[in-house]
């Protein structure tokens, strides 16, 4: 069959990836980059194309208090949003995750003021890593197109019932356009069924959700919360493996090893830094050196076991943070470093803090990343935490 | 006193139903804001979804495992009960439910403070949904503090009254007024002391299709300082004496409701209270003077037609 494959931006692609899993319910407040996204649905609303009720909510609180609203009842819904905006509504992000309501959120990553900036970073979603959300990050409007799809089912996923939030670089993705093959919705149908869940209001068994609890019950409701996002990670692979074998594009689960099986030196990295990080990889490569990547794909759940299993074969590893945790390091490198001392990994270390605000992180800094990770196998150098291509003078 | 459509069948203490749908609840002896909720879900019946932000109705209502709401209820963000709401509506709504309701019950704070965008939202998309504001005039979930609607003088926690301070130094929001602003389909005021014009209200609002509004005047013992079995008679008084009135507005008209000759004694209604106990005369003619303003400007520009 002949495939049918546009070109299109990152937030185009969420939007045709929105399409296809028919939500009932959008409501959505316009941040920039995130608008195109809302944009072509509102048109895609209006043409026809898709029969839901498209909310103008007045706020990002109100956007997702309303997903909340229509997912109590057993609705589909979708929203989008960016940095100020995804903090404006980090109050009802927690209150999503504790209600269980498997609402799929678009997040294009940006920077969060002050200085006020509308280009990426990946600081507002990583601040809310601990709002109870799963949290997966693409490298091309492909994977985001396909990231939705997946996210329906896997937050929607018995098991699971926990809201799902895909993440896009601003302007790097959702702005970028790509050739990017738009799936039947027959085939989306068939991978995706109808929402169904006991966890609603309805006339036939009336009930009151979203209540409160006493001491002696919270911690019980609370590790059921964390049981759900744990056992996710096996719904996680499944779903990434039927949609594979039905689609022909498989992601490879919690995370993509790239040159890693016989890596002396792996860059860890989290969206579309990823693909330049590949290309400098495959350079060094055809030079010799043995260097991989390993591309984080979700946040939350972490792919801890996947991190301890790479430490056993490899001498270095580096993480790159477009995000710093003031007064500490990077996030990223946070959660890695955890799965590192788990596995009692004596690897050398680095932390590299960049990209922020919309700042390239071009090739040649890469390769030095690469080059400073080669150099300290074997040395006493600690571990760091560097700013990099930074340009004011430190006493570092 | 209510504009009764004819249309619509009558709701009156004959005929409602025995049936209850908020029972079991933690609320304080007394409490006015149950009874608004009690009345307005056996007027908007067993098809009912109840939103409800933080405040007192939510804790009384919801301690897990005792569900108090026989209908479908929810606790919703504080600030976003509207939105929550106009979200059930328009889930259900796209699932093809028909012949339903939904209805906010939300405090003042809840409504007109830190509620006010949320429901702003909800009557610019003229969503589905009647939002009940019952009003005891202070954040009395978390102990009786000043909120938007506390009328000038009340002595709260936040605004403790003293040599330097009367109390609360501001006046209520004019609440009605902002959301008729909004041109709204239907909104009107009642007190849970006029139980059958606050019926008839929920019922109109039952039957328009739309966003609605109802600003229910509710007294708190607990944050007011009066007798509980007094809070029906007091909600009654406070109409009576002019501090609180009852109006509608539709088709883009204010109309009063209820326009008494002679207003009750202020100082009566005030000083039974313990709220306003510290009020001198000189504070309470203020009071009076900002109520003969506003009823000035009403009977001037309202409607008074029976």
């Amino acid at each position: 069959m002949k495939k049918n494959k546009i070109f299109i931006s990152g937030d185009e692609a969420v939007a045709h990836g929105t399409r296809l899993s028919r939500p009932h319910v959008i409501a959505a407040y316009p941040i920039t980059p995130q608008t195109i996204t809302v944009e072509r649905l509102s048109e895609m609303v209006e043409n026809g194309d898709m029969d839901c009720d498209y909310m103008h909510v007045e706020s990002e609180h109100s956007a997702l208090s309303a997903a909340m609203g229509a997912s109590s009842v057993g609705a589909r819904t979708f929203t989008a949003t960016s940095s100020q905006g995804l903090l404006y509504m980090a109050e009802a992000m927690h209150y999503a995750s504790g209600g269980r309501y498997p609402i799929v959120m678009m997040n294009a990553n940006r920077s969060v003021a002050l200085p006020w900036s509308i280009y990426g970073d990946q600081r507002d979603s990583l601040s809310l890593l601990d709002s109870g959300w799963i949290q997966v990050y693409v490298e091309d409007a492909q994977e985001a197109l396909d990231m939705i799809i997946q996210a329906y089912k896997i937050a929607e996923h018995a098991k699971v019932l926990t809201p799902m939030m895909v993440n896009l670089d601003g302007f790097i993705l959702t702005h970028t356009y790509e050739m990017v093959e738009i799936p039947e919705q027959e085939m989306v149908d068939k991978f995706l069924p109808k929402f169904e869940t006991p966890n609603k209001m309805s006339f036939e068994n009336p009930k009151n959700l979203a209540f409160s609890s006493q001491p002696d019950d919270n911690t019980e409701f609370k590790y059921q919360q964390n049981k759900a996002m744990l056992d996710s990670i096996e719904i996680i692979e499944k779903t990434d493996q039927d949609f594979g074998e039905q689609f022909g594009r498989y992601y490879q689960g919690m995370v993509e090893e790239i040159m890693c099986a016989d890596a002396d030196a792996v860059l860890v990295t989290l969206g579309s830094i990823t693909g330049t990080v590949r290309v400098v990889a495959e350079q060094l490569r055809a030079k010799g050196l043995k260097v991989g990547v390993l591309k984080i794909r979700y946040m939350r759940p972490f792919p801890e076991k996947e991190i301890m299993a790479l430490s056993k074969k490899i001498k270095a590893i580096g993480v790159i943070d477009k995000d710093i945790s003031f007064g500490y390091e990077g996030t990223i490198y946070t959660n890695v470093n955890s799965a590192l001392s788990k596995a009692n990994a004596s690897v050398f270390k680095k932390n590299f803090i960049g990209g922020l605000g919309g700042r390239d992180i071009t090739k040649a800094e890469i390769e030095k990343m690469f080059m400073d990770l080669l150099e300290g196998i074997d040395s006493d150098k600690p571990a760091t935490v560097e700013f990099f291509n930074l340009k004011v003078e430190t006493n570092d | 006193m209510t504009n009764q459509t004819i249309d619509i069948p009558r709701v009156t203490a004959k005929n409602i139903t025995e049936k209850e749908f908020f029972y079991g609840h933690k609320a304080c002896a007394g409490c006015g804001g149950s009874v608004a909720v009690r009345l307005a879900l056996k007027v908007l019946g067993e098809r009912t979804y109840s939103a409800l932000p933080a405040g007192c109705m939510a804790a009384v209502g919801f301690i897990f495992p005792q569900m108090a709401f026989a209908n479908n209820s929810i606790i919703t963000t504080f600030p976003g009960v509207a939105s929550m709401a106009s979200g059930i509506a328009a889930g259900a709504k796209a699932l093809g439910q028909k012949d339903f309701k939904t209805v906010c019950f939300a405090g003042d704070g809840g409504t007109a403070d830190i509620g006010l965008q949320a429901l702003s939202g909800m009557i610019d998309r003229d969503d589905d949904v009647l939002y009940i504001c019952y009003d005891n005039e202070a954040y009395m979930n978390t102990g009786i503090q000043k909120s938007g609607l506390t009328p000038y003088g009340t002595q709260t926690t936040t605004t403790p009254a003293g040599k330097n301070l009367p109390g609360t130094k501001t006046n209520k929001k004019n609440l009605f007024e902002i959301i008729a602003a909004h041109d709204i389909k239907y909104a009107a005021t009642a007190s849970i002391g006029y139980p059958q014009d606050f019926i008839n209200k929920v019922n109109k609002a039952k039957h328009t299709k739309g966003a609605t509004f109802i600003h229910v005047y509710a007294s708190c013992p607990t944050g007011w300082g009066t007798p509980t079995h007094t809070s029906i008679e007091i909600a009654k008084e406070a109409v009576d004496c002019g501090l609180i009135f009852l109006a509608e507005y539709e088709n883009s008209e204010f109309k009063i409701n209820k326009n008494p000759k002679e207003f009750k004694s202020v100082k009566d209604y005030l000083t039974k209270q313990g709220r306003f106990k510290h009020m001198t005369d000189v504070d309470i003619e203020k009071v009076i003077q900002h109520r003969d303003i506003k009823w000035e400007r009403m009977r001037r520009n309202w409607s008074t037609k029976k």
